[in-house]
């Protein structure tokens, strides 16, 4: 027989790929898999009783582009994502500076910032139609009782959107406002302390020292709010639906349209290849520019 | 500096009490008459009715037991999977590891969220459409856990390991004596971010089910509160009061291990 190192080698390989084959299986079937058939299922018909469905090649594709709803869709994710990631990131930036800080009430201002991160998204709709119901909503009463018209924040297409990015902004910032807080930790003080014998005012310690040393925290959250812009979406089933007139539509709840309300699954299939390409556009970039610097 | 370092305590306050403000609002009006409620009156009593309310207008033993099964189902499916996985990446050697690994990643942006219409046709292929098992299941060879596991695995000191070989521990015996004590803290900020994430979870599960049999709370109470059933807005402040409770209250309880469990979670 061969040599013992051999068999050892091999012994090793097939414990390895007994350990991994359930997870391989699971990832398979619920990732992989689907994968490949959504774009399996873009490129043929939808299937009806009487005409069953046929490869279509990029039709789909095309029946999407000429759509203007689709287009409408895709904007008011772009437009989602610019608001939603720079703001609740600029926001977890100021939490965490604030939470670190000698501060009256630190404890307090944690978890005041961090509690939204722990209800689902569901229930924090709930709580924000309670503000934005018009004639007897918080946010409606304020802007009554300072003499102006009432806003239907939620039913009207120029806030629509806007409202549920603040939604978003609330629920995400605490969450993101952890990971600046820990990098903020490790940061040591005799930093501050050179800074300021220095003469360097607080702004600028904070400018020229912190947020270069933030950087890979930052790109780790930008990756993650990036991926939230795509992903947080349950909101809409409570707040708007995605009106009026699609005013505030988000891609996922478009896909999620088509397949389960307008049973058209190529043109959700179409959807969502699109969305994984972007997704993976992501992910290269993550793997190929952020790896470099980011240490996990 | 003077001026501005005065004000900014005021500042982060404010910015604190506008942040916990929609649930105080809505904690306020849970316990109100709804048409004091809405006319914020505060002199107003308080009452629990809007929570008998709630209480009879849905089946909510059931949405917490379906939601207590899932979570519990997701997180044994994630620890048995992710921990042999993990453990095969960070500790035996052998060919195609890497490329594998880096399949595996690639699925932390392949977000089952996002393959909804497909995992649909595989879950009602394999007859998992509206049970427990169907809801987990996508989520159980979980990137992310597979990722920590290893990690954790990976600073396990070598010696332990070969003592343990060494005392004829089989392969198997040596992940489960040696490794899966020592990353205890792992599995621990594992266990409470995946709770939480399930307990909040809601378009796989909307889709998944339908029956109330099956139903987990996020999906009950958005049926609940939908305009359609004309709820109005103390009883929905009082059904999602009850939804949130348990895991509000365990975050306010051991607030330093959920915060510690989401940065173990997110920096590894």
């Amino acid at each position: 027989m061969s040599d013992p190192a051999e068999m050892m080698r091999r012994r090793r390989a097939v414990h390895g790929w007994l350990l991994l084959s359930p997870a391989l299986i699971l990832l398979a079937t619920f990732a992989f898999a689907p994968s490949a058939m959504t774009v399996w299922t873009s490129l043929f018909s939808r299937g009806t009783r009487r005409r069953p469905s046929e490869f279509v090649g990029l039709e789909t594709y095309q029946r999407l582009f000429d759509d203007p709803a689709f287009w409408t869709v895709a904007w008011n994710n772009l437009l989602y994502a610019a608001v939603t990631i720079p703001v609740s990131m600029a926001l977890a930036l100021t939490m965490a500076l604030w939470a670190n800080a000698r501060m009256p009430a630190r404890g307090f201002l944690r978890t005041a910032y961090f509690t939204p991160t722990m209800l689902p998204m569901i229930a924090a709709a709930n709580l924000w139609l309670f503000f934005y119901t018009p004639g007897f909503g918080v946010l409606d009463q304020l802007v009554t009782g300072l003499g102006f018209a009432s806003v239907n924040w939620l039913g009207q297409p120029e806030t629509a959107l806007w409202a549920i990015c603040a939604v978003t902004i609330w629920k995400e910032a605490g969450f993101f406002m952890i990971f600046y807080l820990a990098a903020l930790q490790t940061i040591p003080p005799d930093l501050e302390e050179a800074a300021s014998i220095e003469g360097a005012s607080r702004l600028a310690y904070t400018r020229r020292v912190v947020l270069p040393l933030l950087a890979p925290t930052t790109l780790f959250i930008a990756v993650n709010a990036t991926i939230n812009s795509v992903k947080l979406i349950d909101h809409l089933f409570i707040l708007t639906k995605g009106g009026p007139s699609d005013a505030s539509k988000l891609m996922l709840y478009y896909i999620w349209e088509n397949a389960f309300a307008f049973f058209d699954a190529p043109a959700a299939a179409a959807a969502t290849v699109l969305v994984l390409a972007a997704l993976g556009g992501l992910a290269a970039f993550q793997f190929r520019v952020a790896d470099r610097r980011i240490h996990y | 500096m003077g001026a501005l370092a005065r004000i900014e305590p005021l500042l982060a306050l404010a910015l604190a009490g506008l942040w916990i403000s929609p649930l105080l609002f809505a904690g306020w009006a849970a316990f109100h008459d709804p048409s004091a409620a809405v006319g914020f009156d505060l002199s107003a009593p308080w009452t629990l009715d809007n929570f008998r309310t709630a209480w009879a207008g849905a089946p909510w033993p059931r949405y917490f037991l379906n939601t207590f099964l899932l979570v519990t189902t997701v997180l044994i499916g994630q620890f048995v999977l992710c921990t042999l996985a993990g453990f095969a990446f960070a500790q035996v050697a052998f060919r195609g590891k890497d490329t594998i690994f880096a399949l595996v990643l690639l699925q932390l942006f392949i977000l089952p969220e996002v393959l909804i219409v497909e995992n649909y046709r595989v879950a009602s292929a394999l007859g998992l459409l509206d049970t427990i098992l169907g809801i987990g299941a996508p989520y159980m060879a979980s990137a992310f856990g597979i990722f920590l596991m290893r990690q954790a695995f990976k600073s396990v000191p070598k010696e332990l390991d070969e003592a343990a070989r060494i005392e004829g521990c089989s392969l198997l015996g040596t992940l489960w004596r040696v490794y899966v004590p020592a990353a205890r803290p792992t599995y621990l900020a594992y266990a409470l971010v995946s709770v939480s994430t399930h307990w909040n979870n809601f378009l796989w599960p909307l889709i998944a089910t339908n029956s109330d049999s099956t139903r987990p709370l996020t999906v009950g109470l958005s049926i609940f509160g939908a305009p359609e059933n004309g709820v109005d807005i103390a009883v929905i402040s009082a059904a999602t009061g009850m939804a949130i409770a348990p895991l509000l209250v365990a975050f306010l309880v051991f607030q330093r291990q959920f915060v510690q469990a989401f940065l173990r979670a997110g920096i590894k």
